[in-house]
């Protein structure tokens, strides 16, 4: 490996108690571009932030150019020449493209004022050395977002002299023309000695630029080498945790998939379309099935979902239950037709941590318990103890608040909202995630029960075995369209994952 | 007054700063009444009582639909030139009769609700400019209908409202005492108040949870509205004027820091009935005592700053 | 969610979104512009030059208060303490007049920038709401000021200080001299917010506090200054406005805060902050003064119209921003 930049040794990372990274050691080399992958909470971007002074480390060091640093603000690692380029671009939208590249370091003339023309020129003239011809005048916000990353990364490029840059998922939002665009500046940068870090999701780009890559899981590192040594379907597996030949010797999960499933289906998606997010999503669910949907993160996954729950506009295409339409665009809508979303986001879209268990549960099922605008306390209080009780929802009692609960309790809190108001479909996002491995079961053996009681569940999880053993059908997206369906006795992870590391198609380019 | 609730904090280590938050505007009243009795002559007395109620019903009246709209995480300033607005119409319809020009006030006062609600539940304006407008242009407008003119009223019914007694209890007091139940039911026991908390404490939440976010939004205005018109009733009673120059001047800031005071949380999710009435009866009394002890007005209003910057810092280290 | 730009016809979009941009910065201008000519044509007596010296003169206090908010605002802020702490500034500005010319600049200038000094270090140090911080402070100066008026009772009166009372009565070259220190300090401020390192930042804290944290510029400075400037700006104009009317009169500046927050939205700044100019500032509180002016004209309007119209213009202005901002979203 080339000269050692930038090293992470042995760091270690809680927040509130929760380990968030577990003893992750990474090395980026000048001259090479170095990938980082791992699903949604496996600790990418805290040891981002800890490379570049968000965050310090409880344990462990950060090395620079050999010797243990210790950033204290984003501001510092940048002047030591250490950039990031953010998943969200991190300018402001309401300044000019030149003001936001050179905000900060002005151009400043003799009298300490700000230096227009000059300021002007320079920002041309940088943006031209990557090969960029954009209007330095425009407000940041009229560009597409790609041109606005490609101005975020030459503000990277240019505040310090970077020798190491770090781009946490720059893609996600470009154009496969931007994308290419983006590549040539990563190259040129690699051939001029910088050090890059890479986190994407897209495997197609991961083999397309980096050099080595690095995987983390659940905190901990579980790969690093050269991605040349590291076949596609390994890297998935070792993403997932999953090793090929041990898995199917055990079968971890509560569920059981194999429902029985009436004929006619309750939910029925077709065409579901929404630009640039999703392309053309069908997919029905029979009462008492288990549908599990697929998918790598940014995959259109909790798209799907939200879009069938009316929470975010459709281009094009509709949802029906029992065969009935469903106006599109209204959660309202949905839940009035039986439809029932467990958001991915639990604390920010789910729960309202400063209310009780009991006002939580009955938030949505509010109209039915009340007669001329006043609740039914006795009525509320019957329904939250029977779901309580039937959840096993571990509080001192339904007055807690449920900001207090711990996130397996907070779920059940989320599923009892939504089986009181006796729903036809289920739409679970991520239902198991971040809860411990108790309540985790607990909540997957209630999905079951569920199913069999004839409810039509769509699941959605990273935990590809969640998905495998407890799904009957398990569509899988890729880039916002269906890339494949697995039914029956053909679920297996293989398949998925096969399905799931096909090369090339979508909007990747 | 700071310092001895701090006291009680710091007694038991053991009190989290959301007691502080909770139960610190009862400690302060207690504290000041207790203070009073020692130091106040004839403080513990019926007469003062009535009068210091009397004073702050009006304020009170503000503060209660204030409070329904800061738990929505919004903010209404209009609510003193509403006052005017409903203080401006009366004279108008009162050759029709009490009951008329009562609701040609309230009505008035729920139309400025409605407009507000709609700038901010439809438009999207953030609620302190849409407030602000009407503050601006509403005293104008009342000023403009009474042609900026004081009005003697004579009713005997209205100024009953502001004057009278029912069984020896002032019908100002009364009267508040009631509105004050009354919201206390509706967040208690409505439905529409349990949407209110849901959608300050998490608006995401409520808009999947199928809530009717925007409905909510305008009808938490249109309450503000109709109780601001209501205290410009109460008070135009009071005065027997109708005085749109001076009625409910800055009373924006005393009901809001009312609410502050009584610990509701200006970032919404929470609506506190009763400590509101207690914030509001708290900063009355601090200011009847200041000046039965000879304290200036200045003093009063330095003290009240502090209060309300004490009140935040404690729901800041709370949260 | 990843966000996902959904990309329109551009071309569309950059003219629809320069017809935007046009009309949030000028839209004022415009209207300024008819309703002068409007007045022109309708009172002969508006377009002459002592009335429109006088509506200068009359203006200018309230565009230094707007000056320092517009400041405010941008940063994302908002001050409702500048009408106390201006009637503050007036009060010891008068008082202190007795020591000379500097005493009466330096005293109100010191004591209105420790205000704003107060109200920045407990919003960004203390990480409360700015709403409720100037709140306190209204309260907290105008007890202030009638502490030291013996409750409102004693007015100082400026006593044989020419050099002082110059700054408010005098003239120079025509203009009042109230009117080229505004104008002076639209000119430094346009500098200020324009031309150097603080002012751009003032615009990234504002559009983009996080992304400023990430930039790497000095948040928690920025919005301490911006206070400070507006307490200070606030403590000039009541010193100059009690040169004007030679004495400190308590009962002004109620209610002022909400004409500089007028004048500052009707100039198109946003109240969400991160955009906005100093010239619409100063078109707003013109014309915030022009309607005043043109209602006084009208013999049979009585003055409450003013607000009126003052208040319709804020709603325009405020649901044509809401409308505008979300074509340029969508």
């Amino acid at each position: 490996m080339a000269e050692v930049l930038l090293e992470a040794a042995g760091v270690v990372k809680r927040f509130a108690g929760v380990l968030a990274l577990d003893g992750v050691s990474l090395q980026l080399g000048g001259g090479e571009v170095h990938g980082l992958v791992g699903e949604n909470g496996a600790g990418k971007s805290t040891l981002i932030k800890i490379l570049t002074g968000v965050h310090q480390p409880d344990e462990g060091e950060v090395r620079h150019l050999g010797r243990p640093v210790r950033f204290a603000t984003p501001l510092e690692a940048q002047q030591a020449g250490i950039s990031t380029i953010y998943q969200e671009i991190n300018l402001v939208p309401l300044l000019s493209v030149a003001r936001n590249l050179f905000l900060g370091h002005e151009p400043l003339n003799r009298l300490g004022l700000i230096d227009s023309a000059r300021l002007h020129r320079q920002a041309r003239e940088v943006l031209g050395r990557y090969g960029l011809d954009i209007d330095v005048t425009r407000e940041l916000r009229t560009l597409g977002v790609g041109t606005q990353q490609m101005v975020a990364i030459v503000r990277a490029l240019t505040t310090g002299e970077a020798r190491v840059v770090i781009m946490d998922e720059p893609t996600s939002a470009l154009e496969p023309r931007e994308v290419d665009t983006l590549f040539r500046v990563v190259d040129q940068l690699r051939g001029e000695g910088v050090a890059l870090l890479y986190v994407s999701h897209r495997l197609d780009e991961l083999y397309r630029i980096c050099q080595r890559i690095t995987v983390l899981r659940d905190g901990r590192m579980v790969h690093t080498g050269p991605i040349a040594e590291l076949p596609r379907l390994k890297l998935v597996a070792t993403m997932l945790g999953r090793d090929l030949t041990d898995v199917r010797e055990r079968g971890l999960t509560q569920l059981e998939g194999g429902h029985v499933a009436a004929a006619a289906p309750v939910l029925t998606a077709e065409h579901l379309t929404r630009l640039h997010v999703l392309d053309d999503v069908s997919l029905t669910v029979r009462p008492g099935e288990v549908v599990g949907l697929a998918g790598l993160l940014g995959a259109g996954r909790s798209e799907t979902l939200r879009a069938i729950a009316g929470a975010d506009p459709l281009d094009a295409g509709g949802v029906s239950v029992g065969g009935t339409r469903v106006r599109g665009g209204s959660t309202k809508a949905a839940i009035a037709a039986g439809i029932a979303l467990l958001p991915e986001d639990r604390k920010a879209e789910g729960i309202i941590p400063n209310l009780s268990i009991r006002d939580n549960i009955v938030l949505a099922a509010l109209p039915r318990l009340s007669r001329a605008g006043l609740v039914s306390d006795r009525r509320a209080d019957e329904l939250v103890a029977t779901f309580m009780k039937r959840l096993q929802i571990k509080a001192s009692g339904p007055d807690q608040k449920v900001g207090e609960l711990s996130g397996g309790n907070q779920q059940k809190v989320l599923l009892a909202r939504w089986l009181c108001m006796e729903p036809r479909v289920l739409l679970l996002d991520e239902p198991t995630r971040g809860i411990d491995v108790g309540a985790k079961a607990e909540v997957q053996a209630l999905v079951d029960e569920l199913a069999e009681q004839g409810l039509g569940v769509v699941l959605v999880s990273s935990d590809l075995e969640e998905v495998v053993e407890g799904a009957d059908r398990v569509v899988v997206l890729r880039d916002g369209a269906v890339s494949g369906t697995v039914e029956g006795d053909d679920i297996t992870e293989d398949r998925v994952l096969a399905l799931l590391a096909t090369e090339g198609g979508g909007r990747d380019g | 007054m700071a310092e001895a609730t701090a006291g009680v904090g710091s007694g038991r280590r053991s009190l989290p700063a959301g007691w502080l938050q909770d139960y610190g505007v009862y400690v302060g009243l207690a504290l000041l009444v207790l203070v009073n009795a020692l130091f106040t002559p004839n403080f513990l007395s019926l007469t003062s009582a009535r009068v210091q109620l009397i004073q702050v019903a009006p304020v009170l009246l503000v503060a209660l639909g204030l409070a329904l709209v800061i738990g929505t995480e919004g903010i209404d300033i209009s609510v003193g030139s509403i006052m005017a607005l409903a203080a401006a119409v009366i004279p108008l319809y009162l050759g029709y009769g009490f009951a008329v020009a009562l609701a040609a006030a309230l009505l008035v006062g729920a139309l400025a609700g409605a407009f507000n609600g709609f700038l901010v539940a439809f438009v999207g304006v953030q609620p302190i400019v849409a407030t602000l407008a009407l503050l601006v242009g509403g005293r104008g407008l009342a000023l403009v209908i009474a042609n900026g003119q004081l009005k003697q009223v004579r009713n005997e019914t209205l100024l009953a409202l502001g004057n009278g007694d029912v069984l020896g209890i002032p019908v100002p007091i009364l009267l508040t005492a009631v509105v004050a139940l009354a919201v206390g039911f509706v967040v208690r026991r409505s439905t529409f108040g349990r949407q209110v908390v849901a959608i300050g404490g998490n608006r995401a939440a409520a808009a999947l949870g199928g809530l009717p976010v925007r409905r909510v939004l305008l009808g938490v205005y249109v309450i503000s509205g109709v109780l601001a018109a209501l205290s410009g009733v109460v008070t135009t009673a009071r005065l027997t004027a109708s005085d749109p120059r001076a009625i409910g001047d800055l009373i924006e800031l005393e009901a809001i820091t009312a609410v502050v005071v009584g610990g509701t949380p200006l970032t919404g999710g929470r609506v506190r009935v009763l400590a509101t009435v207690a914030g509001a009866i708290l900063m009355q009394l601090i200011r009847a005592a200041l000046i039965a002890n000879n304290f200036p007005d200045s003093i009063a209003r330095i003290v009240q700053a502090a209060i309300i910057v004490a009140a935040v810092l404690l729901q800041r280290r709370a949260s | 969610m990843s966000a996902v730009a959904v990309e329109v016809d551009t071309a569309g979009v950059a003219r629809r979104e320069r017809a935007a941009a046009f009309f949030q910065r000028n839209g004022a201008l415009v209207v300024l512009v008819l309703v002068v000519v409007a007045g022109a044509l309708a009172f002969p007596s508006f377009a002459t030059g002592v009335n429109l010296r006088n509506i200068a003169v009359q203006v200018s206090f309230l565009a230094l208060i707007a000056l320092g908010m517009t400041f405010v605002i941008i940063s994302g802020g908002i001050d409702l303490s500048v009408g106390s702490v201006y009637a503050l500034g007036g009060v010891l500005a008068a008082w202190a007049s007795q020591f000379g010319l500097l005493a009466a600049l330096a005293l109100p200038l010191a004591v209105c920038g420790a205000i704003g000094l107060l109200n920045g270090v407990l919003i960004a140090r203390g990480r409360l709401a700015p709403f409720i911080v100037t709140l306190a402070t209204l309260l907290g100066a105008r007890g202030l000021l009638l502490a030291l008026t013996d409750e409102g009772a004693e007015t100082f009166l400026v006593r044989d200080q020419p050099a002082f009372t110059f700054l408010g009565q005098g003239s120079l070259l025509t203009l009042g001299v109230p009117v080229i220190i505004a104008l002076l300090a639209y000119g430094l401020g346009w500098l200020g917010l324009n031309r150097t390192r603080f002012g751009q930042a003032v615009f990234a804290v504002g559009g983009s506090e996080d992304a400023a944290v990430l930039m790497g510029l000095p948040v928690t400075r920025v919005k301490v200054w911006v206070y400070v400037l507006s307490g200070l700006l606030a403590g000039l104009a009541g010193a100059l406005n009690a040169a004007r009317l030679s004495s400190g009169v308590t009962i002004l500046g109620v209610g002022l805060e909400l004409d500089a927050i007028a004048a500052v939205i009707l100039g198109g700044t946003l109240l969400s902050g991160g955009a906005g100019s100093l010239l619409g500032t100063l078109t707003g509180v013109l014309l915030l003064g022009v309607i005043q002016n043109l209602i006084n004209q009208v013999g049979t309007l009585n003055s409450n119209f003013q607000s009126v119209v003052s208040g319709l213009f804020l709603v325009v202005v405020v649901v044509v921003q809401a409308w505008l901002s979300r074509t340029q979203r969508r």
